[in-house]
């Protein structure tokens, strides 16, 4: 049982959207009593509690509350209605250099930007040979921050802001932050912050980032709490939701540029038989066999059919264009069964998901089945990495 | 492991904060005060970081704190002293100026910096969560400290002359710096919250602060107020609490002997004018508490 760190109970968050601005335009509102105002309701009735050690990450589409939530929490954003609460000492990297001053030096401004986060004087200057070792800017430190690159920048508030000793650490987009090197600094750093037992709240629209960084995650939607979970479970659900939007947007592009019209009437995995939906369970070297029924309005010459496999989180392992891959010309008629063989798979464990296209010769979008044939590969355990091989070892 | 562990205990012995505790008007002051004094150390930086960029770059640097009431100074001294006729009645008319302007440019330049401090921090604001005082308050130390250069400077010509009163030296001159300070600050709370909400605001100050000159005995004396209007009026000139601040400058600077210049009372009158500041900047204090709560959705 771990020691709650954060707690919201009910906490709601509703802004309103104010179409002006002016001492007049509100005297005239309030004398002829017409509400411009329109209200948007970015977290409702969230609860949810942070353990002690605990690194989450908070996902979800963009307007989903995420950055609203890091921000209640942190004390910046008072909520409208419900509670939050936090124990011990909270530290938020929300933007990086915020309150940086053009004009003053790197070591200035260091002084200043510490003490806006909280540490004091004594405290910053013990830390500063550290602050500078790890921004790497040493040579620039007593130059004004305006002659600074943007990559100086960042590096310089991010070797502050590291420096502060939280016990929760809210971050909001800024690991990726610099060149590669400054990057894997940053991890490592952060890796330091989750083995002393501190708690992290990430804010990521990467996947990759998530799942390096955290062993819980929650997604968000429209402000409330979708899923709480694990990471793998949590970004799958993500991609699943974000890959829809992507269809719906593509099919509305469609209807708007193609005179064609297709339909995608069935799907299966093997020869047919077996229920749809069910995932099928597969070994490695196991041929995957798709099958499927397409139905045109009109013929449509110079047709295009596309296969994919994907995991969970949305990565491409394998994709199969008839066109581009297969140089095939597929037959004009008006209704289509297809069988795909993708023979010998060499996938590593895990799940996937199978999405078909149906692309006019112009390469317009007219129909899509998207993540929709799950599948799950199971090998043995001699490898790891994207592609298993069943590798044996032998001297001579 | 060891320090995860030393951390998971200590986190246990804490008890879980509210991060928006209800309230109460006064307990809420209370905590607030209490929540500025313990950030005074962001307040001397942010202080020392107005004084460094105001000055940065420029070749005349500190100078211009000296320069700008010059020039004033000698503006006044030839347009309303000269040509205007002025200074026929008021002996040393050029430190009576000189004393006047620099505690109004005291008031006047902490007002104007905070009417803007909130929008200016908006960066920090949005970001980092910190009782959002500190920014109208910081503007406090530059005005400060060009205030005593100049104040320094006004004293020495005081000396010089004979003109200076040790006795309104010790009584009127720090009472009209609390004067204008807690005025100020209110001032300044009020209109850097107000100001987030209606942008209005930032020329109601200037338009303010305009008006607020030239009702105050700075170039003209109080000997010619009190000879122009009825008793009832004087009354309402006496009751701003810069004039009492002004007049007390002037009593420690300029004349203090001379009570054709300063109205009865001077002292209990600075004193009523410091104590209805103090319960100012309190409201004015709560009502930015008030509305600082949207200031990271609304700046």
């Amino acid at each position: 049982m771990g020691i709650e760190v954060v707690r919201l109970s009910d906490v709601s968050k509703i802004f309103t959207v104010r179409t002006q601005k002016s001492l007049k335009d509100s005297l005239i509102n309030a004398l002829v009593r017409r509400h411009h105002d329109e209200e948007f309701r970015a977290l409702d009735h969230v609860d949810l509690s942070i353990n002690a050690g605990e690194s989450l990450g908070l996902v979800g589409p963009n307007g989903s509350g995420k950055s609203t939530m890091l921000k209640v929490i942190g004390g910046i954003l008072v909520p409208n209605g419900g509670k939050v609460q936090v124990r011990g000492r909270l530290a938020a990297m929300i933007e990086l250099g915020a309150g940086f001053h053009q004009d003053l030096t790197g070591r200035e401004n260091v002084f200043l930007n510490a003490a806006i986060l909280g540490l004091s004087k004594t405290v910053t200057q013990s830390y500063l040979d550290s602050i500078v070792e790890f921004s790497g800017i040493s040579e620039f430190i007593d130059t004004q921050v305006k002659f600074y690159s943007s990559g100086m920048y960042v590096r310089l508030a991010f070797a502050v802001a590291v420096h502060v000793d939280p016990d929760v650490l809210l971050v909001d987009e800024v690991l990726a932050v610099g060149d590669e090197p400054f990057q894997v600094k940053c991890m490592e750093k952060i890796h330091q912050f989750q083995q002393e037992g501190r708690t992290i709240v990430l804010v990521s629209h990467s996947a990759a980032q998530v799942l390096q960084v955290c062993d819980r995650a929650v997604v968000l939607d429209h402000g409330r709490v979708k899923l709480d979970g694990s990471p793998e479970l949590a970004l799958s659900e993500l991609q699943d939701h974000y890959q829809t939007m992507i269809e719906a947007d593509a099919e509305a592009a469609s209807r708007a540029h193609s005179t064609y019209d297709a339909k995608i009437v069935d799907l299966w995995f093997g020869d047919g038989t077996l229920a749809p939906e069910t995932q099928i369970e597969l070994n490695t070297g196991d041929a995957i066999v798709i099958g499927g029924q397409l139905e045109f309005a009109h013929p449509v010459p110079g047709w295009k059919l596309l296969v994919r496999v994907e995991n969970s989180l949305g990565m491409h392992f394998i994709q199969v264009d008839s066109e581009a891959n297969l140089a095939q010309t597929l037959p004009c008629t008006e209704h289509a069964r297809f069988s795909l063989e993708l023979p010998d798979n060499r996938l590593p464990s895990g799940d996937y998901l199978l999405s078909v296209f149906v692309y006019d010769a112009n390469g317009v979008q007219l129909d899509g089945r998207v993540r929709e044939l799950p599948l799950r590969v199971t090998t043995g355990q001699r490898s790891t990495g994207p592609v298993y091989s069943d590798a044996t070892l032998t001297f001579s | 492991m060891a320090i995860a562990q030393t951390r998971t205990a200590r986190l246990a012995a804490l008890p879980l904060v509210d991060m928006n505790p209800p309230g109460g008007f006064f307990r809420g002051a209370l905590r607030d005060w209490a929540n500025i004094w313990t950030h005074h150390e962001l307040l001397s930086q942010l202080m020392l970081r107005e004084i460094k960029a105001r000055y940065k770059g420029s070749a005349l640097g500190m100078l211009w704190s000296f320069i700008r009431p010059l020039v004033m100074l000698c503006v006044y001294y030839v347009a309303v002293g000269y040509f205007l006729g002025a200074s026929k009645g008021i002996p040393g008319f050029g430190l009576f100026i000189f004393s006047g302007l620099t505690i109004w440019g005291l008031f006047s330049e902490i007002v104007q910096t905070a009417t803007v401090s909130v929008i200016s921090n908006a960066a920090i604001i949005k970001k980092i969560q910190l009782p959002r005082e500190v920014f109208p308050l910081a503007g406090i130390g530059p005005a400060l400290l060009n205030f005593s250069i100049q104040i320094g400077l006004a004293l020495l010509v005081g000396v010089f002359t004979g003109s200076l009163t040790w006795r309104s030296l010790v009584i009127h001159l720090p009472l009209s710096i609390m004067v204008v300070l807690v005025w100020a600050v209110a001032v300044a709370l009020l209109a850097s919250a107000l100001n987030v909400y209606f942008r209005d605001v930032g020329y109601i100050v200037e338009v303010g602060l305009m008006i607020g000159f030239w009702a105050l005995p700075v170039v003209y004396s109080w000997a010619m107020v009190s000879s122009k209007i009825g008793a009832f009026l004087q009354e309402v000139y006496l009751a701003n609490p810069i004039t009492m601040a002004v007049l007390g400058v002037q009593k420690a600077v300029w004349g203090g002997n001379d009570a054709l210049y300063f109205p009865d009372n001077l002292g209990p009158r600075m004193l009523v004018a410091l104590f209805v500041g103090v319960v100012a900047l309190f409201l004015a204090q709560r009502l930015f508490s008030r509305l600082q709560a949207n200031f990271a959705q609304e700046v």
